[in-house]
């Protein structure tokens, strides 16, 4: 079992939530190229190693949130809301 | 190499087992190749089988970077099927089936392939609906397929459970060439063939980086040396992204995701067919294996993971579909669980391509799916890279199908590789 440490509600196992995917995408304008979009919906790093990825808090508090883990040994180095200004609400709370 | 026949068989009886010889050689590499098939899995190796078969082309390496049988050729549940629509889908896996019927021919080795029937379950009527259609556009190319109503299920297959309210059996698409194969002996079948055909299989021999001229791939580092190709196959579905990263080739549309499968201990005979149960998010499919262990598996894990063990949650999840469908099951031992690591693509479906390097080929992107589908796989790489460009069967299962607009989503699960199951 993963456990996630959720910034809203502490520890807890990954079966309470759902993965999302790759939280670096940076999504083109919507006047940007085929090629552009192609890559950004289809196309992955698919890294071996740590990478930042979104978890949704499905079974929980239902947010969504940045977890930078590793894809070998799913050692977890951080967790953070997904929204950045919810990231200063949560950091100015602690 | 000492062939397979009730001579060999009885001679070798009466002589203490003492005249085989070993199934492939251990050769030392050669500095240069003709193609190199970088992965000795099922792919890897029937690729190069092939090759050396239909192309005639024999100075071939497999290089492998363990041992042959020891990544996902023996981490699978050995289910071999075709029951899929898409265009160009349905015809490949057709071909699959078609030499999997007659491979232990071919290989002069008894892969045990066994057309025992895959019977796919559905449970209320628009799942019956859904099932047909794809059933009826499987007869409609020509493969085989039919529908059990409950009365010819009860009596094939006894001991389901009937009695679930919430999702009820109403009968069962079924194909019944469909089955299972010994999976270790297709690894070791075809190595053993291509290896009599003259292909080089160099096991421990894991590729460390790329070495680059004019554009080509000039060479390849390895654990054992440079060794040089002129053409260059990659079939390492799991692995793919590291390799294409270390060519430096940029992003796939691959995510790589660990699937479990689990043996329990051996019982008696008690179920001929393979099942799928697969309702209200379970997903679940069960044979047994010739020895009488229960092979069976479910879904992902459903995070991205490149490591090669399975987390709980999804022993339990499986554990409870047994539960539904098979109660007769509650006290069976669990022997052992073991994942592998799935290349999921962003629409379900594998590539055979070129790739931006001229004497780079790419197979990858298998799925759930490729165990069933290795030897086609082989069969359409090797013809691929012996005539550099795509058989029709394969034309649009390349890279660039995602601009194009012309996905080929068996599922319509959009792109999550991790819906593809």
């Amino acid at each position: 079992m993963i456990r996630i440490n959720c910034p809203y509600c502490g520890e807890r196992d990954h079966s309470e939530f759902s993965y999302g995917g790759d939280a670096t995408i940076n999504y083109p304008s919507l006047d940007a190229s085929e090629k552009e979009w192609t890559e950004a919906i289809f196309f992955r790093k698919n890294i071996k190693g740590f990478q930042f990825e979104t978890w949704h808090h499905s079974n929980g508090c239902r947010m969504w949130l940045v977890v930078e883990r590793s894809t070998v040994t799913h050692e977890i180095k951080s967790v953070k809301p997904c929204h950045p200004d919810l990231q200063k609400v949560v950091k100015n709370n602690k | 190499m000492t062939k397979f026949n009730a001579w060999n068989v009885i001679k070798n009886g009466l002589n203490g087992q003492s005249y085989w010889t070993r199934q492939w050689r251990d050769p030392e590499p050669k500095s240069s190749y003709d193609v190199v098939i970088i992965g000795g899995g099922l792919h890897g190796l029937a690729t190069a089988y092939y090759l050396a078969k239909n192309h005639n082309i024999k100075n071939v390496a497999v290089l492998e970077k363990g041992w042959i049988g020891g990544g996902n050729a023996g981490r699978n549940t050995t289910i071999v099927r075709s029951n899929y629509m898409m265009p160009g889908n349905h015809e490949f896996y057709e071909h699959s089936l078609k030499l999997w019927e007659n491979l232990s021919h071919e290989l002069n080795y008894n892969v045990m392939f066994s057309q025992r029937a895959h019977v796919s379950l559905f449970h209320s009527p628009g799942a019956k609906d859904s099932v047909s259609r794809i059933y009826n556009i499987m007869r409609l190319h020509g493969t085989d397929a039919e529908l059990w109503d409950l009365k010819t299920l009860k009596k094939k297959i006894p001991h389901l459970n009937y009695h679930n309210s919430r999702f009820p059996i109403l009968g069962a698409a079924v194909q019944k060439r469909a089955g299972n194969a010994r999976h270790d002996a297709v690894a070791w079948g075809y190595a053993r063939a291509a290896d009599t055909l003259g292909v080089d299989i160099l096991q421990n021999c894991e590729v460390t980086g790329f070495t680059r001229k004019n554009g080509n791939i000039e060479s390849i580092q390895t654990s054992r040396g440079i060794i040089k190709g002129k053409k260059i196959g990659f079939a390492v579905a799991g692995n793919t992204s590291v390799l294409w990263q270390m060519a430096e080739l940029g992003n796939l549309p691959i995510e790589s995701h660990k699937l479990q499968a689990f043996v329990s201990e051996a019982v008696k005979p008690l179920l001929d067919q393979v099942v799928v149960y697969g309702v209200g998010g379970a997903h679940f499919y069960i044979s047994q294996s010739d020895k009488g262990s229960m092979v069976f598996g479910g879904d992902l894990d459903w995070y991205k993971s490149f490591a090669q063990r399975g987390n709980l949650p999804m022993v339990q999840d499986v554990a409870e579909a047994a539960m539904a469908i098979f109660p007769s099951l509650g006290r069976i031992r669990l022997l052992r669980h073991w994942a592998g690591v799935m290349d999921m693509t962003m629409d379900g479906s594998f590539f055979i391509c070129k790739t931006p390097i001229s004497n780079l080929y790419l197979n990858a992107g298998w799925n759930y799916g490729g165990f069933k589908a290795s030897p086609a796989s082989g069969w359409y790489f090797a013809d691929l890279i012996a005539n550099e460009s795509p058989h029709n069967y394969v034309q649009n299962h390349n890279l660039e199908r995602f601009e194009k607009g012309i996905n080929i989503d068996e599922r319509g699960a959009g792109p999550d590789p991790k819906l593809h199951g």
